[in-house]
């Protein structure tokens, strides 16, 4: 029988949640990487025993964390095949929690600055890393979303990264701003079916695509409007919160923006919006079925300033016809005086038959669904804050 | 050559595998520079954690104490004082109150 695993990411560290594929019964390993964020985990398909971490601190900075074992043991990446992986002293070599932006003058010169909140220009500055995306075919690349925004590429396992420098170098970098959370690009999408296309999305620049494995980006917000930049319909600038698409429909995208719920049936080149009726359409969260490419999940949230479920009830929505016609989904979640919050990067779903649904809350719950939405449980309820929830389905 | 005593905060000794404070020797003038390089050598996974890299700035949110002094605002090769060159006082690594 498949096995599920589950990865939480939290404020003060990683929790591993492990269960058989009826999904009754939970092992909790944790925290791992204690009082650190943990901002994501992600495990290789091509590996799925190795797992990155991000993990992250506004005292320390970045570190990143990997374990080849399924998140039994852990390290920081750095030791050249053949070479012993410790010091004369003992110590683990390591330099992959180095992020610098290239500044190269025929690369990363052109843009050097963006908007601050305040409208004034504001050099780039690298935070942490917000989202980590494995390849989907070589268990030594991976991608990192970083904050200030930015996409970078490690083809050692985590050794060392570097930027793709083509994105911040696009042309519109002035123009990007920071969200509430920071300017942070935190989706990153693979397409399975094109090794050379790639999504990514930004608070606040909107979403990008490359078609040249990361080379050049083209910018695919038509279609959004957005009622907090000068222009409403603008090229860039647009609050993206997440997007996502069902493996076998890699022109299919859906997307969660600050406020509305959108739909790409063209690879992001034109977006329409599909929020139909909604009790509102401000979230973070958004996601797709395994199994059916048309059953879309979302966590509506009041507002803007308000970042709670509407009237105290935690409610997943989801729409069987990819938009517009939604359905509560309440059986198992609180009802009544319920005021957390679902960040952007914390619901993911599993492959089993039964597709199964979990996300995680700002209030620490981790709830899970073994059969698409239509009833939850709670996994654990007094996590620390929960950033990210990643799930791997493991034969 | 000098034995200089750094003390770490536990996040930063638990990610260096120590366990109480460190020691490095320094060749040549006692300095923050030459004991923070001298600390990034032996525990290379601390680069970046205390200062960034590239410009090897002091993070924001850390602070360097010796001998009830803040000298985070100290030239990076300015001596430290000499109880620290001399291993009677160490040289503190603390995380500011209001980081994180």
């Amino acid at each position: 029988m498949s096995k599920v695993r589950v990865l939480v990411g939290t404020r003060k560290g990683a929790f591993i949640l492990n269960s058989d594929g009826k999904r009754e019964k939970w092992d909790v390993s944790g925290p791992h990487f204690a009082g650190w964020e943990i901002y994501h985990m992600k495990g290789s398909q091509v590996d799925p025993n190795r797992i990155f971490a991000s993990q992250t601190s506004g005292w320390f900075g970045q570190i990143i964390q990997r374990s080849d074992d399924g998140g039994k043991t852990w390290h920081q990446p750095g030791t050249p095949p053949g070479e012993s992986s410790t010091t004369p002293e003992g110590m683990p070599r390591s330099e992959s929690n180095k992020f610098a932006y290239d500044a190269t003058p025929e690369t990363g010169k052109p843009l050097t600055t963006h908007q601050w909140y305040d409208g004034t220009q504001h050099p780039w500055e690298f935070k942490r890393v917000w989202h980590i995306e494995p390849s989907l075919t070589d268990a030594d690349t991976v991608y990192a979303g970083v904050e200030d925004a930015a996409i970078f590429r490690s083809t050692d396992g985590g050794k060392s990264w570097k930027e793709l420098p083509g994105l911040r170098g696009h042309g519109t970098g002035p123009k990007w701003q920071p969200g509430a959370g920071g300017m942070c690009l935190h989706t990153i999408i693979l397409d399975p079916k094109n090794k050379d296309r790639m999504y990514i999305a930004i608070s606040a620049a909107g979403a990008f695509r490359t078609d040249d494995g990361g080379t050049t980006w083209t910018p695919i917000n038509r279609g959004l409007r957005s009622q907090y930049i000068p222009d409403p319909n603008a090229e860039v600038g647009h609050c993206v919160h997440h997007v996502t698409m069902h493996p076998s429909r890699p022109d299919v995208l859906f997307m969660q923006k600050h406020w509305d719920v959108m739909r790409s049936d063209d690879a992001g080149d034109s977006w329409r919006e599909v929020s139909g009726n909604l009790p509102t359409d401000f979230g973070f969260v958004i996601d797709v079925h395994a199994h059916e490419p048309e059953t879309i999940y979302v966590v509506p949230i009041k507002s803007d300033s308000e970042h709670y479920p509407p009237d105290g009830k935690l409610r997943v929505y989801r729409s069987k016809s990819g938009g517009n016609e939604w359905e509560a989904l309440t059986k198992g979640l609180p009802q009544s005086n319920c005021y957390v919050n679902v960040l952007r990067d914390a619901m993911a779903v599993d492959r089993m038959d039964k597709c199964g649904v979990y996300f995680g809350t700002t209030g620490g719950q981790v709830y899970a669904s073994a059969d698409a939405g239509d009833s939850w449980a709670p996994i654990v309820r007094d996590l620390p804050a929960v950033l990210s929830v990643e799930v791997q389905t493991l034969d | 050559m000098a034995t200089v005593r750094v003390a770490l905060p536990q996040h930063l000794r638990t990610l260096a595998h120590v366990s109480g404070e460190v020691s490095v020797e320094i060749e040549g003038p006692v300095t923050q520079r030459s004991v923070l390089d001298a600390v990034e050598a032996r525990y290379p996974m601390l680069r970046g954690t205390i200062r960034e890299h590239g410009t090897l700035q002091r993070r924001a949110f850390l602070r360097f104490f010796a001998c009830e002094e803040d000298l985070s605002h100290e030239s990076p090769d300015a001596p430290l004082p000499e109880a620290v060159a001399n291993g009677k006082e160490p040289f503190l690594v603390i995380g500011a109150i209001a980081g994180g």
